[in-house]
């Protein structure tokens, strides 16, 4: 059987990154123009091939047949080599973390890529964890996936040095690899009763699992959820997010906020592809402490956004409340709700990137626009001596105050889940997920979704507060200057959000497809365990 | 041989967590290290301990009872590359803390 090249196109989102940033280690880092050339370029293939793949799935599933392609990279069939799985929530996922990437990195060209040196590749390199971490389809790689993404948000975080960014920077490390090493010992135990480590292989295997190893293959599962919400930033994991992403310089923020999305993919994915079954003691597990943790993290995060003064804490905050929402509807139910969920993280994600991106351009009317660069650590480094801003090159648009006060309105309403805008059909579509759940609606279902409507308001209060304060407070500092580059990633960002609202319809059921894929288990243990090597039959390994 | 391994694992882990859970930054990462290890043996552990076996089959058929599981082996050098490159970027940052803030607690200042 002969592949097409499409099918080669799932590993491009690893490789890709991959090479760029490799190639970018040849180049001295005087050469501003080269570096940002291959990573412009880059991120926009990754788009491009992204929304292939999406368009791939999107086809293949639309059309009846199996949206989940496994691509066997070794090509050793499924258990024994390693996999890379596309589906639904995959491909959704890709192009998610490709528009990102490509919006942060735009913004950070206008000046943020000069704060400190090698930049552009470990912004590469963060994009190829994200990529990997959504692509593969085995435990084990999943870990070596997401430590490529934190080695690299680790110097993302600490670009532009200086001792806000190295003290939160420290804890940040730390917490993850204590973490990291709890996500091994998850692993390990999974691996020592199961003996093995492709997730779809682990899906058949794990119903049968009786007697005394059930309480060793629990207790693995158990541990590896706790590094996975470590990551999401579960209440009472996620105190160091919201200083965290406050200390990364914006355009680093703007890509994190996809970060502790990832705990949330790996939530959805394991949790449910793993103990999503019906038979035996996987029928439920869980759910409550996904249910009632999500709830406790929409609690801690509304309560957080009221008590911030900054808004890049109450951006911190804004995460929190999403990954909350995100966990305490996974928890409640399956079908609609997931539906529901997934449009939400697509548009709380993109607003919370936008929000970011808007908090440094309205914030810059108060402060100095100074960069904040700690001193030269490299001999080739670049570094912008103070006030010596002027010979940047970028188109200035007029009308600033407008522009960022618009966009910052825009971000407020999405974030806050008010209408018309896409984070109000998301918010109601989980609403109406949850009251249309079959064993109806419990008291601990009314409770979620009384939180969600008053952490959409709390959000409201605390942006509108911070917005009067920073744009309509009389100010006589001369008007900021907005370039091209930093203005067009937030209009990018915001104009996707858009259209998530116009073209509502084909989205929701692109969404219902990929949270009734995630439920059908069967369908993906059978498409990634039976795909069959390229020239299976004449290579006989 | 069982009692000895996870005598090691245990005293490891446990000087390991004491070590993270004290203010100076020094010491957080030497937890950090102890954990690691800890968790390396334990990963090959959950291999199942087989004395003077390889972990390679030679030619022919071969009885699988008389060979070690080579994929712990493989996890185990992946998460050593792992650990020990984190640790080589904890201190660095360790050190450029010290420089920042002039002091070797983890939160950048001693509290006085």
């Amino acid at each position: 059987m002969t592949l097409s090249w499409t099918h080669h196109l799932i590993v491009a989102p690893v490789l890709l990154p991959l090479i760029g940033a490799a190639l970018m280690l040849l180049f001295n880092e005087r050469r501003r123009l080269l570096k940002n050339v291959i990573a412009l370029s880059t991120a926009s293939a990754l788009l491009v091939i992204a929304i292939l793949l999406l368009r791939g799935a999107a086809s293949a599933g639309f059309a009846g047949e199996p949206a989940t392609t496994a691509y066997l990279i070794g090509n050793w069939p499924a258990p024994f080599g390693i996999v890379l799985v596309i589906d639904w929530l995959s491909a959704l996922m890709l192009v998610l973390t490709a528009l990102l990437g490509l919006t942060s990195l735009i913004y950070s060209l206008a000046r943020w890529d000069r704060a400190g040196p090698r930049f552009h590749a470990l912004f590469l390199l963060q994009l190829m964890g994200l990529n990997g971490a959504f692509l593969t389809g085995d435990l084990f790689n999943l870990f070596v996936f997401f430590e490529v993404l934190l080695a690299a948000s680790y110097g993302l975080l600490l670009h532009g040095s200086g001792p806000v960014r190295v003290k939160a920077g420290l804890h940040y490390v730390s917490i993850n690899i204590a973490t990291s090493l709890l996500f091994l010992i998850g692993a390990a135990l999974i691996y020592g009763v199961t003996g093995t480590l492709n997730m779809a292989d682990l899906a058949t295997r794990i119903p049968l699992v009786t007697g005394s190893d059930l309480a060793l293959l629990q207790g693995g599962m158990a541990i590896l959820g706790i590094a996975f919400l470590v990551k999401a930033g579960m209440w009472p994991l996620g105190f160091w997010l919201p200083r965290t992403y406050a200390a990364a310089v914006p355009p680093v923020a703007a890509i994190f906020a996809i970060l502790s999305k990832v705990g949330i993919y790996a939530v959805l994915r394991v949790y449910l592809l793993l103990l999503g079954g019906d038979e035996g003691w996987t029928a439920s597990s869980g759910e409550e402490w996904l249910l009632f943790g999500g709830m406790a993290t929409i609690a801690f995060g509304a309560i957080g956004v009221l008590a911030v003064r900054t808004l890049s804490h109450v951006a911190g905050y804004c995460v929190i409340i999403s990954s909350g929402t995100l966990l305490a509807t996974i928890g409640a139910g399956e079908g609609a709700v997931l539906a529901g969920a997934l449009f939400y993280l697509v548009s709380s994600t993109l607003a919370v990137s936008a929000f970011y991106l808007l908090i440094e351009l309205v914030e810059r009317r108060e402060g100095d626009t100074a960069l904040q660069t700690g001193g030269a650590v490299f001999d080739d480094e670049y570094t912008i001596a103070r006030g010596d801003q002027e010979d940047e090159i970028g188109i200035v648009i007029p009308a600033t105050i407008a522009i960022v006060g618009g966009g910052f309105a825009f971000c407020a309403l999405l974030i806050a889940g008010l209408p018309p805008l896409s984070g109000f059909i998301a918010k109601f579509a989980i609403i109406d997920g949850l009251l249309g759940l079959d064993d109806g609606v419990a008291t601990p279902i009314w409770w979620l979704i009384g939180l969600i409507v008053v952490s959409g308001m709390a959000t409201l209060i605390a942006t509108t507060r911070a917005g009067i304060d920073l744009i309509w407070t009389p100010s006589d500092k001369p008007q900021p200057v907005l370039r091209m580059a930093e203005a067009l990633p937030v209009g990018i960002l915001l104009a996707v959000c858009l259209g998530l609202m116009v073209f509502a319809g084909p989205t929701m059921r692109y969404m219902e497809r990929a949270g009734q894929s995630l439920t059908d288990r069967q369908g993906y243990i059978r498409s990634v365990l039976s795909a069959p090597p390229a020239g299976a039959g004449s290579m006989q390994p | 041989m069982e009692i000895v391994l996870s005598l090691g694992i245990g005293i490891l882990t446990g000087s390991g967590v004491w070590l993270i859970l004290r203010p100076r930054t020094f010491q957080v990462i030497v937890g950090l290290s102890l954990v690691s290890y800890a968790v390396n043996l334990f990963i090959y552990a959950m291999g199942r301990l087989k004395v003077d076996a390889p972990p390679i089959v030679g030619s022919g058929l071969a009885d699988p009872a008389d060979y070690v599981d080579p994929v712990p082996q493989a996890l185990v050098l992946t998460a050593i590359v792992i650990s020990f490159a984190m640790t080589a970027l904890l201190l660095v940052m360790l050190l450029a803390s010290r420089g920042l803030t002039g002091t070797d607690h983890v939160d950048g200042d001693d509290g006085e």
